[in-house]
């Protein structure tokens, strides 16, 4: 309707010279391809032709009201870009930088939507599919040069004025605005709240990679690393289910006319916290999605490089210092603090990012493998050592004692495992506003939600609540170690005295040996490089997996098979040694 | 009240509530086996977050229940609602009596729970669903009337029993009778107490008249209600009980009969063994011929060997002129003294000890053998142990001869009970014991000399 009415206005645009308008909601001529907004408006000659000129009032483009739901126009981007929006200021508010808001996660952003031919492009998919009247030739105008480049255009603020100006972006830019108007039908429709909630559902393009809520978070990590923030994807993933950064429910928090219902519940409800593996995934299937170029490097100064890393996760988990020498050691022997190994390039022809949280707390294991062998064995006559050394000499810098460390902490992980249990059972997964399917659907669920409210209140009268209302404050430590606390002895100024030995001008470990935690790798079709069967292992191996496993939020075979990727490059000769062998066997029998 | 859509669409079935536990067809018990089918790894789709949370969340309120911690099992409970918005429907379905089973439950212990608050959250668990609305209304009138509150009881079936939605399912069909039957109950509580005030007057007063035409009204409307639900097959025991008193009130024998007859013998009603037993009872009130009783008496036997109106049944077969009846009346008695619960009834083995003497001087020695012969390996160790028969001497001299008696006609002189209670001198059983050692020696199955 409103280009059709809008061929009236026959001057040229001020900015691009070119004649083809379209009518905002307030009335005014716009350019369709410049977006230049003039201030000349359309006379309105019968008010009741215009279905919303209630609108005006509200003064926005494209948030036009429906008649049934009586809610905004909105497109399914729009939420997720609603929803990035409150992650990327919940990250502001963490302390990250704000160019990473900004700057960096716009730009991604804007990107995702180039590619996934949403906008900034030349035929957005919104237009050619549903025939919208945006005439071929109006099209030809379009300046294709406005495509974003990226992390330089920054014209548009997606930060500044936040939510009510970023839909904003579509509606001057390239969302089809006139389209809706003219095909009454769909807006009757009931299958969502969004425009396209039915149609984005359903589309399946082999190449795109459809926006979901799990993967913002995806575009949330990729910034941060572009960034090198010093964020590791299993902190944000801690924080996501501490509720720091909206995701459960993120959509909630939309705009009161923003209505979701129908399909829209498929889109953005979320039943699940975020898998570590599946978001590492995403990351990078997006990254290559989006074709982004090299990232910035990580340096041995960025706290995503291990050696940084290190020192944080044997602080965390109460490990002496003086191991961090030992961990730097393997680092390097093992070539993983290398720029080029470090650092993300999506375009490489095997795109992968290092799991560095992962990895650096499997170089832990494997320093903890290298002292104290971990065969349930070993570790404990050390430990016999060090308590009779500790005991003869109180003043000296007491030895590290193994036992005395795994007591310590076995008793506090398992009291924090059982409070991690027990909030996450009491984990709130509904949302103040219900979802529904249709509206036959909707008074039911909005009773049902009453329901649940009410029989809330009145059981919360039967609690206390007063100890565990309190929110925890978001921190990168899960641990707290101080000198003071008696009862959970600090171990970081403990000396390694215990397990080393001179040697002439160098130290070793009295320990000699050493067990391969994986001893030959998988090379088949089942897509895993090993797998971890807990029995087969030392207690010891076990309760260190389990430990740091739960600290990171991940499977304990994850961590495994990362310990034996990095004992296969620090052993290099023996598994090289043990393939010739096997090939060799193999031949021999051939013959 | 609640008209869910999808529930009506949705036929209910008993097999709707979540089974905790999985109930093999040999009456095993694997409660451990759902917890583990749960956790196993299976291809496909992982299970998500929600529903993992919110089943720890039902665990915690389980062990927080057991515990006894009604504090922490409320705090569970307040996210463990959500349950009711899940988006599995089939779980959403099974969510509302869970927590009312749940929420019942702690709102009945937890200290700053009172009447008012269980009553509200009975009411809004009532309207949850349609298919709940009967069974938590009965629930409910249970609670009040733990509470002693009988009016506001009677005033919930009530309100339960005028309750309709659509057309019944079968199951819903019973709980209305159930409904009714409680309702029904409670008319006979009132009716029992007027009956009391009323044995205090004196018939000829004017009072009495009155009272009685009220109480018949009364009982009139009872008996409707009671009726009804003693024809569905079923194990109604209380309901039987006083729906009886009262037709046997009135003088409605006839009545009365037929309804403990048809709870007895209808065979669409499970095996209860209170259904003969008061069956019997309304007999022997009635003065019923001997055979009758005999035949009552029979099915009870073979429900309830160690029943104590087995003992009334020995001493009616013994009464009896048929020689069966009287082999019989041997194998009763036995039976009774197979139970651990019985050893000690003195009148039990009283029975045995003088109905032995009399078979076996009626020369019925057969008889007695075929019962000892499937007892002889575990009774002497079962009754006759030497422990038993300190033990006994000490707690009942009586019981100890009697006893001593059976063991040397069934064991022989020989027998460590026998020769432990012969030996002990008592002055004032000295007689009666030496005239066992007589009888034994006379009477004894176990023949040393032949």
């Amino acid at each position: 309707m409103d280009l059709e009415e809008a061929k009236e206005f026959k001057e040229r645009c001020t900015q691009c010279a070119a004649v083809s308008w379209g009518i905002t909601d307030e009335g005014k001529y716009y350019c369709t391809s410049c977006h230049n907004v003039t201030e000349r408006s359309k006379e309105v000659i019968n008010t009741e032709d215009i279905p919303n000129s209630k609108i005006k009032a509200i003064n926005r483009g494209l948030k036009r009201k429906k008649k049934l739901e009586k809610g905004w126009d909105w497109y399914v981007c729009e939420g997720f870009q609603y929803i990035l929006y409150q992650q990327a200021e919940a990250l502001k508010s963490l302390g990250v930088g704000p160019e990473l808001k900004n700057e960096v996660l716009h730009n991604f952003w804007k990107r995702y939507l180039q590619k996934s031919k949403q906008a900034y492009c030349e035929k957005p998919i919104y237009t050619t599919r549903k025939k919208a009247m945006v005439v071929e030739d109006n099209l030809s105008h379009l300046d294709c040069s406005s495509e974003p480049e990226l992390l330089s255009d920054v014209s548009y603020s997606f930060v500044e004025s936040g939510a009510e100006s970023q839909s904003d972006i579509f509606s001057q830019k390239s969302f089809p605005v006139s389209s809706r108007a003219s095909q009454p039908e769909m807006v009757a429709s009931v299958c969502s709240g969004s425009l396209d909630g039915v149609e984005y559902s359903q589309r399946k393009e082999k190449g795109t990679v459809k926006m979901s809520v799990p993967r913002t978070l995806a575009l949330c990590y990729l910034s941060l690393l572009w960034q090198r923030e010093a964020i590791t994807l299993s902190d944000l993933l801690r924080f996501v289910e501490e509720d720091h950064i909206p995701y459960v429910n993120a959509f909630q928090h939309f705009p009161e006319e923003m209505k979701l219902y129908g399909r829209d519940k498929r889109i953005f409800a979320v039943e699940s916290w975020p898998d570590y593996e599946d978001i590492h995934k995403k990351t990078i299937e997006i990254a290559t999605f989006l074709d982004l170029p090299h990232f910035p490097d990580i340096t041995e100064d960025c706290y995503l490089h291990p050696n940084i890393l290190c020192m944080k996760y044997l602080m965390e988990v109460n490990l002496p210092d003086e191991m961090h020498g030992l961990a730097c050691q393997v680092i390097k022997m093992t070539g993983i603090g290398e720029v080029d190994f470090l650092t993300f390039d999506p375009i490489a022809k095997m795109a992968k990012t290092v799991k560095y949280d992962v990895q650096a707390v499997a170089i832990i294991v494997v320093v903890l493998k290298l002292l104290f062998l971990l065969d349930d064995n070993f570790e404990w006559s050390l430990s016999n050592l060090a308590e009779k050394y500790n005991k003869k000499n109180k003043k000296d810098k007491p030895w590290f004692d193994f036992r005395k460390w795994y007591q310590v902490m076995k008793k506090t992980v398992d009291e924090k495992k059982h409070k991690w249990e027990e909030a996450r059972a009491k984990y709130m997964w509904k949302s103040e506003k219900p979802l529904y399917y249709s509206f036959i659907d909707k008074p039911v669920v909005y009773k049902r939600r009453d329901m649940v409210v009410n029989l809330q209140k009145q059981f919360s009268t039967l609690v206390d609540w007063t100890p565990t209302v309190e929110k925890k404050r978001p921190s990168s430590f899960q641990f707290n170690w101080t000198e003071e606390d008696t009862d959970r002895t600090c171990f970081h100024g403990h000396s390694l005295q215990g397990v080393l030995k001179e040697k002439g001008q160098s130290l070793l470990t009295k320990n000699s040996s050493y067990w391969l935690s994986t001893q030959k790798f998988c090379k088949g079709y089942c897509k895993h490089l090993t797998t971890y069967e807990e029995s087969n292992f030392s207690l010891s191996y076990q309760f260190i997996l389990n430990l740091f496993s739960f600290l990171l939020r991940i499977k304990t075979s994850l961590l495994h098979e990362e310990v034996s990727l990095i004992e296969r490059k620090l052993f290099k000769n023996k598994y090289s040694k043990t393939k010739k062998k096997s090939r060799r066997s193999r031949k021999a029998r051939r013959h | 009240m609640s008209d869910f859509s999808e529930e009506l669409a949705r036929p209910m079935t008993k097999d709707d509530q979540v089974k905790m536990s999985v109930l093999s067809g040999t009456g095993m018990h694997f409660p451990w086996l759902q917890s583990y089918v749960e956790t196993v790894v299976i291809g496909g789709k992982k299970k998500k977050d929600f529903a993992q949370t919110t089943s720890a969340c039902l665990n915690f309120i389980q062990e927080a229940l057991l515990k006894h911690q009604w504090q922490r099992a409320a705090e569970y409970m307040h996210s463990y609602f959500q349950t009711l918005e899940d988006s599995d429907g089939y779980k959403r379905h099974a969510a509302p009596e869970i927590i009312w089973k749940l929420g019942s439950e702690i709102l009945f212990y937890h200290p700053k729970s009172n009447v008012e608050t269980f009553n509200t959250f009975a009411d809004r668990m009532k309207n949850i669903g349609v298919m709940n609305y009967l069974k938590i209304s009965l629930q409910h009138a249970l609670y009040l009337l733990h509470h002693g509150m009988l009016e506001d009881a009677n005033r919930n079936l009530s309100q339960a029993e005028t309750w309709r939605y659509g057309e019944k399912s079968s199951s819903q069909e019973v709980l209305i009778n159930l409904v009714q039957a409680y309702k029904g109950l409670l008319q006979y509580y009132n009716w029992s107490t007027k009956k009391k005030e009323l044995s205090k007057f004196d018939k000829e007063d004017y009072a009495y008249g009155t009272a009685t035409r009220s109480m018949v009204n009364r009982s009139w409307k009872t008996s409707v209600n009671l009726g009804a639900l003693i024809k569905i097959p079923g194990v109604w025991d209380p309901f039987v009980k006083s729906y009886i008193e009262m037709l046997e009130f009135y003088g409605d024998q006839d009545a009365a009969r037929e309804v403990l007859t048809n709870y007895a013998y209808d065979e669409k009603f499970p095996s209860n063994p209170n259904a003969h037993i008061y069956l019997y009872n309304f007999l022997k009130r009635k003065k019923a011929p001997r055979a009758k009783l005999l035949s009552v008496l029979k099915i009870l036997y073979r429900i309830v060997p160690s029943h104590k109106l087995m003992l009334e049944f020995h001493t009616l077969l013994r009464k009896s002129e048929k020689e069966e009846h009287h082999k019989l009346a041997l194998e009763v008695v036995f039976g009774v003294l197979d139970f651990a619960g019985c050893t000690k009834n003195i009148t039990a083995w009283t029975y045995l000890s003088k109905y032995l003497r009399q078979t076996l001087m009626g020369n019925h020695l057969v008889w007695v053998q075929e019962q000892w012969n499937s007892r002889k390996n575990w009774w002497p160790s079962f009754h006759f142990s030497y422990y038993w028969a300190k033990r006994d001497w000490k707690d009942d001299t009586a019981l100890a001869c009697e006893k001593a008696f059976v063991a040397g006609i069934l064991l022989g002189k020989g027998c460590r009970y026998f020769q432990y209670i012969s030996k002990q001198d008592h002055e004032v059983l000295r007689k009666k014991i030496k005239q066992m050692k007589k009888s034994v020696k006379k009477y004894s199955i176990v023949n040393p000399g032949l």
